[in-house]
């Protein structure tokens, strides 16, 4: 059995992944984190107060929905979808933009800064620090500022302030590289709220431990609704957030089949997609040492995926070591099978799926036919598709 | 002995600092490069600091990334890199230090950048991501070559992390004098004289300033502060500002000015 409970090391390693890759300025801001952490996140007050946010201020528990008609139409598994697109803000960024709030205020830091690629991370970034009185200033690449335009509004009217990043290929990477040198320039006087389940540790493992509480509902949810645990779970996979999280409660279950799903995009060739547990390679980028879509020169490759929050060209160093040792397997999908993903649950449950997680439910439609009635599959639904609906109706012709 | 140590011996019985700009590799075009770093070094540099681009420059601000950003579109490799380093070794003996980021060192082997780095004829490597607590295996590489891993030192870091530093470090500490990334600024800052008073306490390696050094009254508030200062998005906003042609000259000519402040 495998117990990933009492990692990472003390130098923040799952194995040969993580670590942290900074430069020395930074060194101090993230002890400082990791000691805050450790000293609040089991500390009683703390723990209630977030408690008492994730339930009254988020909405959770979210509920576990057995999408029936779905699994009907595909005549195999059972299909299960943990609600994340019905936590406040419309995803699962929420959990982890609440536990890192409450250490700001914690930090006595004004200002928050936060990158983005869907901009989920920056609106529940945006949100939870309206709520806490705090500053907030969200970095995102140029291309996603016009692929996800609603939320840039969302974050605007909830008064953060959103840098479109015009450097390097503008999307998410950039965005962190932007996000990294105002940390670096104001490490002072501003709190980092870092979205992914990468970048240098500290940070994968909060991200882990403040987007646990996915899988730890959805384990009780499926038994209770099941009588039994899952026999797949399956979540869209970039920097990994909420597949971490949904993992995180099922590692330990040698019978549960974890499965990461990576964008595709168009195709194959580099540049075209964002697999990069598939086709990556060791490498460094972002304070962590991960499987990264490099060339042989280490220069960090372009991606494409028509999902903003699946366009980044490395993966959280948790889930790479979970690969690595075995116990989760990764497959592709693209642009394609997310579309069609997404048309399908649509049309079957009602349900219109971010584009994301329309990575995840492509991977249910594939295995579901191949497997008997009886068989689980738990998907986590991380978000809902309203940010998406313009990228949505221009693909399906439909003028919106 | 290293050819780093011996020019901080000889600048400190001068009472000079020891002056390092910065070239990129590649910049600003694969061949103008080895002109830019020969005319520093008529100018009176006494060290240089050679960047390797990398597509992700966390700790550097808009200039270097330009630089860094005109270099790849021109495709260059870490082999760009020794070759620049070889082609200058050919004309002058002072140090020459090879800057870059973890993950295209990673990538080309630690062992073989050692073999390669001292083959070319530099004396250091400088990476900004690599911290002292990671740097075990790049540095014992590289020991095994003569060649200096140098560490760094921020504002932020505190004192007893400052003494860590120390113990250990070879040729310069690279003393970021701000806390922010690359880029010249009009004013360094009111607490670099204490910062580098508690590195100064913390180890007695050279003290190399870097970030922010511009101008010559920069490097003359520097004397008696610390050992060295490196210039690197200065020159490069002269080079981007310069007619075409002439961007060369006119970088030199802010390095001879900055060589007389040293």
């Amino acid at each position: 059995m495998l117990v990933t409970r009492a990692l990472p090391d003390a130098a923040g390693y799952y194995g040969p992944f993580g670590g942290r890759y900074v430069p020395e300025t930074l060194v101090a801001a993230l002890d400082e984190l990791e000691a805050s952490f450790q000293r609040h996140h089991r500390d009683p007050a703390f723990v209630k107060e977030l408690e008492s946010l994730l339930h009254l201020y988020a909405g959770r528990p979210t509920p576990t929905y057995h999408a029936a008609r779905l699994s009907r139409e595909l005549g195999g598994a059972q299909i299960y979808l943990k609600r994340e697109d019905l936590a406040h803000t419309g995803a699962h960024k929420i959990n982890n933009a609440l536990g890192q709030g409450l250490l700001a205020r914690v930090s006595g830091k004004r200002r928050v800064i936060a990158e983005t690629g869907a901009g989920q991370h920056g609106v529940a970034s945006a949100t939870v620090c309206a709520m806490l009185g705090l500053d907030c200033v969200v970095y995102m690449g140029e291309e996603d500022v016009h692929r996800q335009a609603l939320n840039v509004a969302r974050m605007r009217v909830l008064g953060a302030d959103v840098i479109s990043v015009t450097s390097g290929t503008r999307t998410l990477k950039d965005a962190i590289n932007e996000a990294l040198r105002d940390w670096v320039t104001n490490v002072e006087t501003t709190f980092y709220l870092f979205g992914s389940a990468t970048g240098p540790h500290p940070y994968p493992r909060i991200v882990r431990e403040f987007q646990r509480v996915i899988g730890r509902e959805a384990r009780a949810q499926i038994q209770d609704l099941a009588g039994r645990l899952p026999d797949t779970v399956i979540a869209c996979v970039n920097g990994g957030s909420n597949a971490i999280g949904i993992f995180s409660a099922f590692i330990e279950d040698p019978d549960v089949a974890l499965i990461g799903v990576e964008a595709g995009g168009r195709g194959g060739d580099q540049g075209e997609h964002a697999a990069t547990v598939e086709c990556g390679t060791l490498g460094i980028l972002h304070g962590a040492r991960s499987l990264l879509l490099q060339d042989e020169g280490g220069q960090i490759i372009g991606t494409h995926s028509i999902a903003a929050g699946l366009d980044y060209p490395g993966v959280g160093p948790e889930l790479a070591y979970l690969h690595h040792v075995g116990r989760a397997d990764f497959a592709t999908f693209g642009d394609a099978d997310a579309m069609d993903a997404l048309q399908l649950l649509a049309q079957t449950e009602g349900i219109i799926p971010a584009l994301e997680s329309a990575h995840a439910i492509a991977g249910a439609l594939r295995i579901a036919p191949e497997v008997s009635r009886d068989h689980i599959i738990l998907v986590n639904l991380s978000g809902r598709g309203d940010k998406d609906m313009e990228t949505i109706a221009a693909r399906l012709g439909t003028r919106a | 002995m290293n050819r780093i140590d011996a020019s901080f011996q000889s600048a400190k019985a001068e009472s000079r600092l020891v002056l390092a700009p910065y070239v990129t590799v590649g910049y600003p075009t694969r061949e103008s490069a080895v002109e830019l770093a020969l005319a520093y070094v008529e100018a009176g540099a006494d060290m240089l600091e050679i960047g390797m681009p990398f597509s992700d420059p966390i700790a550097d601000g808009p200039t270097v990334q330009l630089a860094s950003q005109i270099a790849l579109e021109g495709g260059v490799w870490l082999e760009d890199a020794f070759h620049l380093v070889e082609r200058i070794r050919s004309h002058t003996d002072i140090p020459l230090a090879l800057m870059g980021y973890a993950n295209p060192f990673m990538q080309f082997g630690l062992g073989a950048l050692a073999r390669e780095s001292s083959a070319a004829g530099a004396d250091g490597l400088i990476v900004p991501d690599v911290l002292p607590e990671h740097a075990h295996d790049i540095e014992s590489a590289n020991a095994r070559h003569g060649l200096h891993v140098i560490r760094f030192a921020a504002p932020t870091t505190p004192l007893a992390r400052l003494r860590q530093i120390g113990q250990g470090a070879r040729g310069f500490i690279y003393c970021v004098s701000v806390t922010g990334v690359t880029g010249s600024r009009a004013q360094l800052s009111e607490s670099l004289p204490a910062y580098l008073a508690r590195v100064g306490k913390a180890t007695t390696i050279p003290r190399v300033v870097g970030f922010g050094i511009s101008k010559p009254e920069h490097l003359r508030s520097l004397h008696g502060r610390a050992e060295g200062a490196i210039v690197a998005s200065a020159l490069i906003d002269i080079v981007q500002a310069s007619p075409p042609g002439r961007g060369i000259e006119a970088a030199a000519a802010h390095v001879r000015s900055l060589a007389a402040a040293a």
